[in-house]
């Protein structure tokens, strides 16, 4: 039977707020434990929450950035459960009537089809605490630094249909919020994770199959590793007789695998409810006006900028906007250099394979913006070509001047006084009289030979076309 | 002096006719002396009420003194108090000290009142006649073996018996305004938001209010005065300017438009209770009010609803006593779940634990719809009935509670005639509107109270209406044998 996978999402990004979404307490990752918790994170009697704003307006930044309703007014509400790093016994959160609406974002596949992905909902709440078992002996240990940082959790529809597209979409949600500011995405410190309902049901069958949420889970890697192996046990679950049943499962990623936490049976009866300490949140135009005054160019708009601006690929255009960095990077180069294409290639290509060898991030990189597009105005005017570039661009990312530095210290000009030219190719044409009849004769594939030989004689920098002409005239004899 | 009202003792602490040590010694030795027999106090606080009235003799020396000033009052041990123990009249939180003060506590230390001690109270403000306290019931200083009511019965004793000048107290559900009938003296429960409720251990949070118990509405009228007002730190608190109450006391009553529901004077009515809250009506007509009979109609309704709506909120508010990080922890916890289980039910009594678990019920899984999300429609019905009544009269006058004192024990097996006691009182609290209880004439020497209920932000309207009776009538100045 052929098996089609359904996935949805639920994004727990952090958002970069100064102070906690309902305490004065700070939010900064690594303090020592328990040093950044006052008495409303640590839900001492009598203390009372207050909404921090700045949450909000980030919120709506993101709601304006998927294109969603913000809604007027939402309602926070309690999730109520036991766990030792819940100090309240309970969540706030927003349940029935969230901060922002149904909205939507485009992911590029790997072939360059652009797919729609749907977003449900994104509501504010605060997270919990952290228990901390294998510090310790015969106890856990309880940090509640964590407890009341502001998230935005990000509900999307179940429309990925691929491991691939489960990726592409969180990589998305990523890009978005680091984009506009309202979060550092840092996985490692858990400021982005990520859930994904898992299902599997026949090819044409409209009911969704019974799916599985996978918990937590902090690398596009891993992502992608749990949901292919769930697929998986899933179809070889079914196929065997066997039913998938609904419970919250985790991934190892030691194993790579996946396994049961708990099954529904076993899951909290949250009994929301609307939090009576807090009013509802009231958002008007003016709030919203002032929070996404600023936004920057989003990536879905720039990738279309750069394919009908710069007449880059949708691959290329996918590819430079990664990153709000990356993409201001290229377009300095673009700019400068006046020559969209090339930058492209250079920055996707040299420039990256570099960062990558070197594991530098590119605010890292010892290659500027303005010293690339220095170089490929060097390439553009003729003063070298591409295969010297690249050892000019090698030069210059050790640290040895700008292009123009490197091609006149190393004398990599290129020769295009055509007299030069002429008398080096009569040279090699006198000095192997037996390709010259072989080309002669009709066998073409010798012309590379006498291009290799002349590119040689040259240390590489006589003009290419100019070695075409000459050759072609003088071997035609 | 503990006869004094309080502007009389605000004048001679000017006078210096005696210092606030003096004065605050005096109420400590009261205390020291009557109250093994009533119980009213949980934490008396003598050498920080004495640093305080210190503090305040300078200020009054200095001539920097507000009509607070060195006048000993007591907290209902709800309001967390820093470096004094808040038990909440509870086991769960029999070592717990605050480390910091309520918003109220901290505008009446501001203002420079001298606080003698923490007031017993049902545990967790659940219980109408503070026999849940697990520090012990309170005794009625009127008849010790009667209960004072609750849940602020510890303030409501401690008022009567003259052991303190005034109390905070909070109600939920008439756990200001029952206990002071009950005591014979005059207990404000403000519009909901009109204190903040920062620093205040949460019941129900929709629901409750701080407000004042003393012996007069001109005493409470100082007292409110300093804790009202809008707070940052409490949401729901409300941001309207907060009026002199004290200023607004003398003010005719002339045509005032009374409203007397009928439902509040049907079947379950002691009729006793019921001649005597005429009496004081017929007093207010002879002062030049109108009276108007209306309806509320869904107040029936607000017991069942009340009894939904707090303990849903309960059963959240009291998750935070878990064992973990403060309150009562079991001994030798076998994992996790014992730890939670043992730790709570050792540490909330009965009633807490009944409450607890209604509220969890109701807003369970297929349950919350028909329960919680319907309780909720009632509530603004209830509210509707009040804003309708509003648009004929100024004020709604009515029992405070159907009967005098009860015997204690005599309703702690019966939790929903326990509950009754508050039928007239709830639906208030359910709607967020103020009441005030003052003492009428009593019915076989025991207190009666009646209620009057203002609408949002009326507290000065009803400050001013019951002192205008309490102008003419001497009902409130009656004592109990052996506390005059």
């Amino acid at each position: 039977m052929q098996w089609e996978t359904v996935i949805g999402l639920e994004i727990h990004t952090q958002l970069a707020t100064k102070s906690k979404i309902f305490s004065g307490a700070p939010t900064a990752f690594g303090a020592e434990p328990n040093t950044q918790a006052c008495a409303i994170d640590l839900g001492l009697p009598g203390v009372l929450p207050v909404l921090n704003a700045e949450a909000v307006r980030l919120a709506v930044r993101f709601g304006s950035a998927i294109q969603a309703e913000i809604a007027p007014r939402s309602v926070f509400a309690r999730k109520n459960y036991f766990y030792p790093d819940l100090p309240k016994g309970y969540q706030i959160s927003q349940y029935e009537l969230p901060v922002v609406g149904k909205g939507l974002v485009e992911i590029v596949l790997e072939d360059g089809t652009v797919k729609t992905i749907g977003v449900t909902r994104a509501h504010l709440e605060e997270d919990a605490g952290k228990s901390l078992h294998e510090e310790f002996q015969d106890f856990t240990g309880i940090d509640l630094n964590r407890a009341g940082t502001p998230l935005l959790e990000i509900v999307s529809e179940p429309d990925m249909r691929s491991p691939q597209d489960a990726v592409a979409y969180a990589k998305k949600i990523h890009q978005i919020v680091r984009y506009i500011g309202i979060s550092d995405g840092n996985m490692q410190e858990g400021s982005f994770r990520m859930d994904a309902n898992v299902s599997v049901r026949p090819v044409g069958q409209e009911a969704f199959g019974t799916r599985a949420e996978i918990k937590n889970v902090n690398s596009f890697r891993f992502l992608e590793k749990a949901i292919q192996f769930e697929v998986e046990r899933q179809i070889d679950l079914i196929e065997g007789g066997g039913t998938v049943v609904q419970e919250t499962r985790l991934y190892d990623a030691a194993k790579d695998e996946t396994r049961s936490m708990r099954t529904k049976e076993e899951a909290n009866d949250y009994r929301y409810f609307p939090d009576p300490d807090l009013l509802p949140l009231e958002i008007d135009a003016a709030f919203i006006k002032n929070a996404t005054a600023d936004l920057p160019e989003l990536p879905d708009a720039k990738r279309a900028r750069f394919h009908a601006e710069h007449g880059l690929s949708e691959y290329d255009a996918n590819l430079l906007t990664g990153s709000r960095e990356l993409a201001d990077y290229f377009e300095v180069v673009a700019k400068e250099s006046g020559e969209p294409k090339l930058a492209a290639n250079w920055v996707s290509g040299e420039l990256m394979a570099a960062l990558n060898k070197a594991e530098k991030e590119l605010a890292e990189s010892p290659v500027s913006a303005p010293l690339l597009a220095g170089l490929i105005k060097r390439i553009k005017d003729g003063t070298i070509s591409g295969k010297i570039a690249k050892q000019v661009f090698e030069a210059m990312w050790q640290g040895e001047g700008d292009a123009d530095q490197v091609i006149e210290s190393q004398g990599l000009k290129q020769i295009t006084d055509s007299g030069a030219i002429e008398t080096m190719i009569d040279e090699i044409i006198a000095a192997n009289s037996g390709q010259v009849e072989q080309y002669r004769a009709g066998k073409e594939k010798v012309f590379g030979f006498f291009v290799g030989q002349a590119m040689k004689a040259s240390k590489g920098k006589a003009n290419p076309q100019q070695v075409n002409e000459i050759l072609k005239r003088k071997l035609q004899g | 002096m503990q006869n004094k009202s309080i502007a009389q003792l605000a004048a001679d602490l000017r006078l210096r006719t005696y210092s606030s040590v003096e004065l605050t010694k005096h109420y400590l030795d009261r205390i020291a002396r009557l109250d093994p027999s009533l119980n009213s106090f949980i934490t008396v606080a003598g050498a920080s009420a004495l640093a305080a009235a210190e503090r305040a003799d300078q200020a009054l020396r200095a001539g920097d003194a507000g009509p607070l000033t060195g006048i000993p009052i007591a907290h209902k041990d709800i309001f967390c108090t820093k470096g004094v123990k808040t038990t909440c009249g509870s086991r769960m939180l029999e070592n717990f000290i605050a480390p910091y003060d309520a918003t109220v506590v901290e505008k009446l230390a501001a203002a420079g009142a001298v606080v003698l001690g923490k007031t017993n109270m049902d545990e967790f403000a659940m219980g109408s006649s503070n026999e849940t306290s697990y520090y012990g019931p309170v005794k009625n200083p009127w008849n010790h073996d009667l209960v004072p009511g609750g849940s602020s019965g510890g303030s409501a004793a401690a008022v009567a018996a003259r052991l303190c000048a005034a109390a905070t107290g909070t109600d939920t559900g008439g756990s200001i305004r029952q206990p002071a009938a009950l005591c014979g003296i005059t207990g404000i429960k403000p519009t909901y938001g009109r204190c903040s409720r920062w620093g205040m251990i949460a019941f129900a949070s929709s629901l409750d209010q701080a407000g004042v118990m003393a012996r007069s509405a001109a005493d409470a009228a100082f007292v409110l005065d300093e804790m009202a007002g809008f707070d940052q730190r409490d949401s729901t608190s409300a941001d309207e300017p907060v009026p002199d109450y004290v200023d607004a006391l003398d003010n005719d009553l002339k045509g005032l438009r009374i409203g007397l529901p009928k439902e509040y004077f049907g079947a379950g009515l002691d009729a006793r209770v019921a001649s005597s809250v005429q009496a004081a009506i017929d007093e207010y007509q002879r002062l030049g009010a109108e009276v108007v009979e209306i309806s509320l109609p869904n107040s029936p309704l607000s017991v069942p609803v009340y009894y939904v709506v707090a303990p849903a909120e309960c059963s959240s508010n009291l998750a935070r006593f878990d064992g973990v990080r403060y309150g009562h922890r079991c001994a030798d916890p076998r994992d996790l779940e014992d730890l939670y289980k043992r730790s709570r039910a050792e540490g909330f009594g009965p009633e807490v634990q009944r409450r607890i678990m209604v509220g969890t019920y109701v807003l369970s899984a297929g349950y919350y719809d028909a329960y919680y999300l319907k309780a909720q429609k009632i509530r603004q019905l209830i509210a509707d009935d009040f804003k309708r009544a509003f648009e004929q009269v100024d004020v709604i006058m009515g029992p405070t509670a159907p009967t005098t004192a009860f015997e204690i024990g005599a309703k702690m097996d019966d939790p929903v005639s326990m509950y009754l006691n508050d039928i007239y009182t709830i639906a208030t609290n359910l709607a967020g509107l103020p009441g005030i209880s003052i003492p009428v004439a009593p019915v076989e020497g025991l207190p009666v109270g009646l209620q009057i209920i203002g609408n949002y932000f009326q507290e000065a309207r009803l400050l001013n209406v019951a002192h205008m009776l309490q102008h003419v009538t001497h009902w409130h100045q009656a004592a109990p044998v052996g506390f005059e």
